[in-house]
């Protein structure tokens, strides 16, 4: 009652006001014509915002679930504070999935998502196919709802996501019609409207095809930046178009635009059984135009292709453009593109409007060169993060999903926007980019060097562990030394270690103490919370360094704290006579690997390693007690897309073993067992990450016929190879 | 208190029919009329308001609301905007000046005619109605309770529920008082860490705010009645509860006093959410988890609390700092959505200058070697030289074109036919001035990505070294890669930046005269390269190269790369040497030029690097028919 008196009063005053001050032509008259001073306020700050009535507006939240379902109505999120993990239901041998979903499945039984405890679960994905919902499609599943209605933990779908390509049916194809009620369950899905996604809620994902990569994906193949990008064509599209029903219109009016010079747009009505009682006057010359051209090579010699809706909003068209680095022009209104809740199109695509159609050209042409290359990069960077393997949409429509859970930190739009991409920067390694190796310029720290005892080489003064400890003492970069001792004799007493200066604290973690339960050789790149820094110096406790080459690494990893950079090269080819990935340590004019046993990386990589490889890959180097460093390789290029960096000659950076004792480096089954490796990690990836590099990087002044005096780094010319 | 009689009368009355009611399946997709856009000929929207009018009845008592201050200043705002236009024949968008900021002010019968009564109304379509403050007690919906037919609404109460994404514009409740709570510096800590001020929380909430307090006293203030509306300085974090409504002064305000706001607030809306990245700036928790509160701030470094802090200030004072930037944003938001194509990306409405990565050549990745190089031979008059390079360059395998840019003006190139015949082929490119830019243009007749920039009487150079430096290029393609290498240093007697050609332990800078980069560089060059250096290159014929160096340093951030050991290139028999005289003159004004440019780029770009690329076996022991580059020269 007192507001309402005082807003009374407001409101008079407001008026006398007003109608003391007339003149109201806004632009024309220099001079304000109302003194703003004298106008009232919108609102009285005082009362308008008693009380505290919320209790009705609940209520409202929840009706009709289905179509109003948010996060905080429908999931329940006390079933994910531990962890984020995901059941799959067990498979019936009645139901045996189309090869696309059998490929979903088992990407997410593989991964570190999975749990086969469904009371561990936070997520629940169903074994019974529903990619396709088409009732008029092979890969249809019948009596859906009676099958859910049996799953144990369906609860109305809460927690559950459904994966879906294609719903409705011929003539309507009605969108959101899956033909079963699936109640609060989190929709993945293709082709999805902006009416009909529940904000924030369901999931876009983009239609792919049968024949899409479980896992790994080709690379795009927009391999070249030219500039200006001079293709053959500047605008093309070849497809069908459907002469009737919904979503023709805008395919069967592109032959508008095709001027068979720099636009092309051929389309077919030859498809379908009864295309010829169907077809209509254009049918025939379309048909001749559409025999013209080849698919593949419009694709490959376009700045950009057209992606017109089809029957329903999305194509197989969208995925195939954005790899070929082919800028996809859309002409579908009100699809939401899929990932559109972290991904930001507008940085590789171009929007067009169906209704606007013949503007197309016009606006494509006024895209200036240095727009298209930044869009073409752009298609590849969104390709190869999150679109190029089934495996990649899966993980990114969870990690979507675990961006919005309470309590985690959430990865903003400029991770998810560039490259490396969301899925390989964890918010839980940080919630601060500058702790990642990635947008970080420069480094201000030294680094904690971390020595690998796995032998138990007798220690002595004379030691190479010994050397390798008072060489590290000398940097003038080592802020700490961690000695990881994993093997069964105990590690030398404090005393006889090698005297360190003050400010470098030598710590010794041994295996089986502490986090434990873990096998050794996952202790070496565990991210030991005594790793303080971003810099890790990986050593072997018989790697041969000199202070000098450590503090050159050092400032060369600065440049590139992304990458490994040290010196033990090697490399990996192709052999075509066995069909297999081969691994040699020989001298050779590239290398692809740089070992662990003397080289820097970013400890965000020991968080990777641990945290996010696959199971399998953790598998392999624990049985094998081996291989460990290669895989390290094989993540960070993964990661970075770009090969290692090796510095000056050293190669042999062992202590040579003396004549007769056995060293795992002189053992032939070692180096088989590294070759094995190598194919396993291949496979588990889905492809070959590693990269190869035709240089190393020397001092400036390297080995040059000028005076000792001037050169920075001299004592690195005597180490030789 | 007379009447105004400026005021043109617009008489309503019940009988007429108003507006119809809200269409609540709008999209931008079917109720707005994207024809009605682009008549101007300029790819931006044209914003008609519509005169002022008093709305009166038979009697002439008025009918509907006098404007208020805030709505005053919406209009002037749009007037004196870039999108403003006179002409409704050629406007996209229509602003009626009817008040309906809040609703509690507004007649809705009578408005809804008035609105219906405005000459382009046309079921509202391509209309924009500001509605700060929605709904009315008891129920206080979300969006303002008025037929408004098609018009597009931007409020300040959405729900996820009422509002249509796509079409409506989601606001922050303006607060004017906001402003004098505003901070400049924001790299302090505050006294208190979280806190909450807003009188209006609901009991069940603040009985969990005060549990909260209980456990957490040094960290967590509550203020009530007593206290309201002091932040400044005196938090970090700030809580945004719902009351009655969505809109809430508090969140402006927080924003001012750059204090992180908590949203505590199911169903809601963020203003601008469309573009806008609330998560880089305010931390969102659900209503049914304001207990884990605490647990999740403590979770927070202080790292990324001095960046959320850093990055609120900067959307504060871009978007939401006064009234008029939040009309503006507005329109620039219904801008983007009209004209797709020019929309402005995430990094351009959220990083903040020095975030935004400028690499234009940002995806990593090695260049593709079958494509191979065009070496740019720049030349004057030295035709025997220029053959012998040809001669040599011929003999690298990635070189796929040589392009000769002839910069006498008084004599002619020689003939194609006394040209050396080599298997690749030759353009000769007469220019129109005698300039050192020239170098640099983005010829058509180069059609690689790379391009070898070689000078024509640098001829020792082996088809080795060359083939690696292009091998080294494809590894680092956003780079200068090549061969003469130079530095910068700060001279502290003088108090400003010198070059420096002595042959140190590191390089910043790899002169033009023999290195490999990417096109897009000589594109830039031609560009944008700022026209003061320019003018200082082309006056004095020196430099350019200098200039090459900084400005692709300037926008990548990175240092170029040095390729094997050779040092000395014109003058064998010199110990060393700058390129074209060692005399003292030619390097005083080079490092004049490079001061110049510090200047000019208001600050120095280059970097220091203390390494250069060699083929992996180099000067290894190792058979030198098996090394891949075996010919590389020494110095």
């Amino acid at each position: 009652m007192q507001a309402k008196k005082r807003y009374f009063l407001i409101f008079v005053v407001a008026f006398l006001t007003i109608w003391n001050f007339g003149g109201y032509q806004l632009r024309h008259k220099p001079t304000t014509p109302f003194d703003i001073e004298q106008l009232s306020s919108y609102v009285n700050l005082d009362s308008i915002n008693t009380g505290y009535t919320i209790g009705k507006d609940r209520h409202l939240l929840q009706t009709d679930a289905r179509v109003h379902c948010r996060m905080e109505t429908c999931f329940d999120f006390s079933k994910c504070e531990k962890d984020f993990k995901v059941y799959v239901y067990p498979q019936e041998e009645s139901n045996v999935p189309s090869p696309s979903y059998q490929k979903l499945l088992n990407i997410l039984l593989e991964s570190r998502y999975y749990t086969s405890d469904p009371k561990e679960a936070c997520l629940f994905v169903l074994s019974i196919d529903t990619l396709d919902r088409d009732k008029l499609s092979n890969d249809y599943v019948k009596s859906m709802q009676t099958k859910i209605q049996r799953l144990p933990y369906w609860n109305e779908g809460m927690n559950h996501i459904i994966f879906n390509l294609y719903s409705g049916t011929w003539p309507n194809y009605t969108e959101n019609n899956l033909d079963f009620d699936y109640g609060k369950a989190i929709l993945a899905k293709a082709s999805m409207s902006e009416d009909h996604i529940r904000p924030g809620f369901d999931i876009s994902i983009p239609l792919f095809h049968k024949i899409h990569p479980e896992k790994g994906g080709d690379p795009g193949s927009n391999s070249a930046n030219s500039y200006p990008l001079e293709k053959t064509y500047l605008l093309a599209f070849k497809g069908k178009r459907y002469v009737h029903g919904i979503g023709s219109d805008t395919r069967n009016s592109l032959y508008h635009l095709h001027n068979q010079k720099d636009i092309i747009m051929v389309t077919t009505c030859r498809h379908g059984k009864s295309w010829k009682e169907m077809k209509d006057e254009r049918c025939d010359e379309d048909n001749k135009e559409y025999d013209r051209y080849d698919y593949e090579t419009l694709l490959q010699n376009s700045t950009f292709c057209l992606v017109p809706r089809g029957r329903r909003l999305g194509s197989f068209r969208f995925l195939e453009a954005l790899q070929a680095g082919c800028i996809p022009v859309l002409l579908s209104n009100g699809w939401s593109l899929p990932f559109s809740d972290v991904i930001d199109w507008n940085k590789a695509v171009v929007w067009a409007d169906e209704r606007l159609l013949l503007q197309v050209p016009h606006t494509i042409r006024s895209i200036k060169p240095s727009k298209i290359l930044q869009l073409r990069q752009q298609t590849q960077v969104l390709w190869d993060r999150y679109f190029s393997s089934i495996e990649k949409i899966v993980y990114t429509t969870l990690e979507i999903i675990r961006d919005k859970l309470p309590k985690k930190q959430k990865r903003d739009g400029l991770i998810w926007n560039s490259f490396p991409g969301a899925l390989v920067t964890l918010p839980t390694f940080s919630d601060s980019m500058q702790d990642f190796p990635f947008h970080v310029e420069s480094y201000k720290n030294g680094f904690t060097a971390v020595i690998y005892c796995q032998l138990g080489i007798t220690f002595s003064t004379t030691s190479a562990l010994f050397k390798l400890v008072s060489y590290l003492g000398k940097s003038k970069y080592v802020l700490k030394i961690l000695i990881v001792w994993s093997n069964e004799k105990r590690p030398p007493n404090r005393s006889r270690w090698p005297n360190l200066p003050i400010h470098i604290p030598l710590h010794i973690i041994e295996s089986g103490s502490g986090i434990d339960s873990k096998s050794s050789i996952s202790q070496r790149f565990y991210p030991h919370k005594e790793i303080t820094t971003d810099a890790v110096l990986s050593l072997d406790e018989d790697t041969v360094l000199t202070t000098e080459e450590i503090d050159f690494a050092f400032i060369v990893w600065k440049q590139f704290p992304d990458r490994i950079v040290g010196y033990p090269g090697r490399s990996h080819y192709w052999d075509d006579s066995k069909s297999t990935w081969g691994y040699t340590s020989k001298w050779t004019n590239d290398y692809s690997i740089v070992l662990t046993g003397a080289a820097f990386y970013h400890r965000y990589y020991n968080y990777l390693y641990t945290e996010w490889l696959s199971p399998l890959l953790h598998k392999t180097v624990e049985q094998s007690q081996n291989c460990e460093d290669i895989l390290m390789n094989f993540l960070v290029s993964h990661v970075t897309r770009r090969p290692p960096i090796k510095v000056t000659q050293r190669k042999q950076y062992k202590e040579q073993p003396s004549a007769g004792s056995w060293s795992p480096w002189n053992d032939p089954d070692h180096f088989i067992q590294r070759q094995t490796c190598l194919n396993t990690f291949a496979a588990v990836f889905g492809y070959m990450p590693l990269l190869r590099s035709n240089l190393r990087l020397d001092p400036v002044l390297f080995k040059d016929s000028v005076s000792y005096k001037r050169k920075k780094y001299r004592k690195i010319e005597s180490v030789g190879s | 208190m007379t009447v105004s009689p400026k005021l043109p009368e617009v008489k309503l009355s019940l009988e007429q029919s108003g507006a119809a009611p809200r269409d609540t399946k709008c999209t931008h997709w079917d109720c707005f009329d994207i024809y009605r856009c682009g008549r101007t000929g300029h790819e931006r929207i044209a914003v008609y308001v519509y005169p002022l009018r008093k709305y009166i009845d038979e009697n002439g008592n008025p009918l509907v609301q006098s404007i208020s201050r805030e709505f005053y200043v919406i209009l002037r705002t749009i007037v004196n905007s870039k999108y403003y236009t006179t002409n409704p024949k050629e406007a996209c968008i229509f602003i009626p000046s009817i008040d309906i900021l809040n609703e509690e002010r507004i007649w809705a019968n009578f408005t809804s005619r008035a609105l219906s009564q405005l000459p382009f109304w046309s079921g509202g379509q391509n209309h924009l109605l500001f509605n700060l403050v929605a709904g009315r007690a008891p129920n206080y919906l979300p969006v303002v309770q008025l037929d408004v037919g098609n018009a597009m609404l931007a409020g300040a109460d959405f729900d996820s529920h009422t509002f249509r994404y796509n079409y409506d514009i989601a606001l922050p409740l303006y607060s004017p008082v906001a402003k004098l709570g505003q901070v400049q510096n924001t790299n302090f800590r505050r006294k208190w860490k979280v806190m909450s001020s807003q009188l209006n929380i609901d009991p069940y909430y603040l009985d969990a705010l005060q549990t909260l307090r209980t456990a957490y006293p040094n960290q967590m203030l509550l203020l009530d009645a007593c206290h309201p509306h002091l932040y400044a300085n005196r938090c970090d974090i700030i809580d945004v509860f719902r009351g009655e409504r969505r809109g809430q002064f508090v969140l402006l305000e927080a924003m001012a006093a750059n204090c992180i706001p908590v949203i505590v607030m199911d169903g809601r809306v963020m203003p601008f959410e469309h573009v806008i990245d609330w998560n880089r700036v305010a931390i969102f928790i659900m209503e049914s988890h304001v207990s884990s509160l605490m647990d999740v701030l403590k979770d927070i470094s202080d790292k990324r609390i001095n960046q959320m802090r850093e990055s609120l200030k900067f959307l504060y004072e871009k978007y939401f700092s006064s009234l008029d930037k939040i009309v503006l944003t507005t329109l620039d938001v219904i801008q983007d959505r009209v004209y797709p194509h020019r929309a402005k990306t995430y990094d351009e409405w959220n990083l903040l200058p020095k975030e935004i990565n400028t690499n234009p050549l940002f995806y990593p990745s090695t260049a593709v070697r079958s494509v191979g190089f065009t070496a740019v031979i720049l030349t004057y008059d030295r035709i025997q030289s220029l053959f012998t390079l040809i001669e040599r360059l011929a003999k690298v395998p990635s070189l796929m074109k040589i392009v000769v840019v002839w910069n006498n003006q008084i004599k002619n190139p020689p003939p194609l036919s006394e040209f050396p015949k080599i298997s690749k082929p030759i353009n000769v490119i007469k220019t129109k001035a005698n300039k050192l830019s020239n170098r640099f243009y983005p010829y058509r007749e180069i059609e690689t990505e790379a391009i070898l920039h070689i000078d024509d009487d640098i001829v020792m150079l082996t088809s080795d070294e060359i083939e690696f430096g292009f091998e080294v290029w494809r590894e680092f393609p956003d780079r200068i890669v090549g061969f003469p290498s130079r530095t910068h240093v700060f001279d502290n007697v003088t108090n400003s930046w010198k070059y420096e050609s002595e042959w140190l332990n590191e390089i910043s800078m790899v002169l033009t005269g023999a290195a490999f980069l990417h096109k897009y560089w000589s594109h830039l060059y031609s560009t944008a390269l700022p026209e003061n250096i320019r003018q200082l290159v082309d006056q004095n014929m020196n430099c350019e190269d200098i200039a090459m160096n900084f400005l692709v340093a300037n926008i990548t951030n990175k240092p170029p790369i040095k390729v094997t050991p050779r040092k000395k290139f014109k003058c064998p028999e010199c110990t060393n040497t700058e390129m074209l005289s060692a005399d003292k003159g030619h390097l005083e004004s080079r490092s004049h030029c490079v001061d110049e440019f510090s200047k000019i780029f208001g600050r120095m770009p280059l970097k220091s690097v203390e390494f250069r690329a060699d083929p992996v076996l180099f000067k290894d022991p190792f058979p030198e028919k098996l090394k891949r580059f075996n010919n590389i020269g020494s110095l």
